[in-house]
């Protein structure tokens, strides 16, 4: 093994260990606040990590560059979509998050 | 590499296994926005199904419109259902009836007919047999087009993609009798959802021009293409914008039928010149697809976000 793909193989290691960590938060935090906070650190971290360890390895740079399109389109999203429902269940406040 | 043949063949078992689970729990949840979501969960995993088998047309177009626009509309179903129950405008005829009795005896007796004839079919099937991706490559030069999807779809078999078009506009026009969906009487979008679709139409929009033309050559085409261009739109009603009153008379009609009219108006030109229906001449193939996939794609996609246009009867009688 090459040093780019031991540097690829931690990164990936290291965002499958966030996306992991991201889903125990979302199956076991109490509510719907805290699990949201979970789960974006599955999304933006844990995809960071995976799609820096992916660019690592690509030999092309337009690869590299759908790569980290997808990285940011989904930070957007996420971002964008976590505030709705945050929001969404602020607005109904008292009711609570069903299992 | 036994240990990737091993991974792959547990990932396949999980992936079948979970759809199941899914398909299951989809059923049997008596939450209907539960159901719906599981619904969306299934889709999306069976796109993952349809990528293993190496189907990537099938899985865009899944993962488009199976779980995407079929979810944001049973959501909006959901919506309209719970304003439906809360005023009781149901009429009488389509209360459902407390004693479906004879209904669950007939489907316990057609079920396992169902099943018993799917299997017999199945196992009829012989063990390996080529189908007819022989004969479509071998005509794939004379198409008009590189994908043997899209030649299938818009050439081989134009006339079940025609038909379907029509399906199409024939269930918004179903949907559009029932009135529509319900005015929503939440607050407005706010800030970030506001922003959030400014930014990302443009994006839904380059991405489906990017799968129209890559359709012809790789997977993507109209019906991809279209579910995105009707994404896009379902955003911008979700997010609170509106539709001009300008535009929803004539340009709104006209959008809707230019896929379904040019697949007619192609129909009846190569009926006539060349005696078949929507047997291109091979000089004029390609463009004729191109064409015919662009009108389509439109009108898919003014279709299916037209499908959230809110009392749009209504909208059209009072102009």
């Amino acid at each position: 093994m090459t040093l780019s793909e031991y540097i690829a193989a931690a990164l990936l290691v290291l965002g499958g260990f966030f996306f992991f960590a991201g889903t125990i938060g979302l199956l076991r935090f109490p509510d719907i606040y805290t699990r949201l906070h979970a789960i974006t650190k599955a999304d933006n971290v844990g995809l960071g990590l995976i799609i820096l360890g992916l660019a690592v390895q690509v030999e092309s740079w337009l690869v590299m560059g759908k790569l980290l399109l997808i990285w940011i389109l989904v930070l957007f999203a996420g971002a964008s979509v976590s505030h709705l429902i945050a929001r969404r269940a602020l607005q109904r406040e008292g009711r609570k998050w069903k299992q | 590499m036994e240990a990737i043949t091993l991974l792959k063949w547990t990932f396949d078992t999980v992936l079948g296994l979970g759809l199941l689970w899914l398909a299951w729990r989809a059923l049997t949840s008596t939450d209907l926005f539960q159901a719906i979501i599981l619904f969306v969960s299934f889709g999306l995993l069976m796109t993952l199904a349809w990528v293993r088998l190496d189907a990537p047309d099938i899985a865009l177009a899944e993962a488009a419109i199976g779980a995407g626009l079929t979810g944001a509309l049973l959501l909006s179903t959901l919506a309209r259902l719970q304003t439906a129950e809360v005023e009781n405008t149901l009429p009488q005829s389509v209360q459902p009836s407390s004693k479906p009795q004879l209904v669950h005896w007939l489907l316990i007796i057609i079920i396992p007919l169902l099943l018993a004839g799917l299997g017999y079919a199945i196992l009829d099937l012989p063990p390996y047999f080529e189908g007819l991706s022989g004969a479509v490559a071998a005509n794939l030069d004379a198409s008009g087009a590189n994908n043997p999807v899209t030649a299938v779809l818009l050439n081989f078999r134009g006339y079940d993609t025609m038909l379907e078009i029509i399906v199409l506009l024939m269930a918004l026009l179903g949907a559009w009798s029932l009135g529509g969906m319900p005015p929503y009487t939440d607050k407005p979008a706010g800030a970030v959802l506001d922003t959030f679709s400014r930014f990302l139409v443009p994006v839904f929009i380059l991405v489906g021009a990017y799968l129209l033309w890559i359709g012809t050559s790789a997977p993507g085409g109209a019906f991809q293409a279209g579910s995105v261009l009707g994404a896009a739109a379902v955003l911008l009603i979700l997010s609170d914008w509106r539709l001009r009153p300008t535009f929803i008379q004539r340009t709104l009609k006209l959008a809707l039928i230019s896929g379904s009219s040019a697949f007619i108006t192609i129909g009846l030109l190569t009926t006539l010149y060349e005696g078949q229906l929507l047997a291109y001449p091979a000089t004029y193939a390609g463009i004729l697809i191109l064409f015919l996939e662009s009108l389509a794609t439109i009108s898919i996609g003014v279709t299916l976000g037209a499908l959230f246009l809110r009392e749009p009867v209504k909208y059209m009688e009072s102009q």
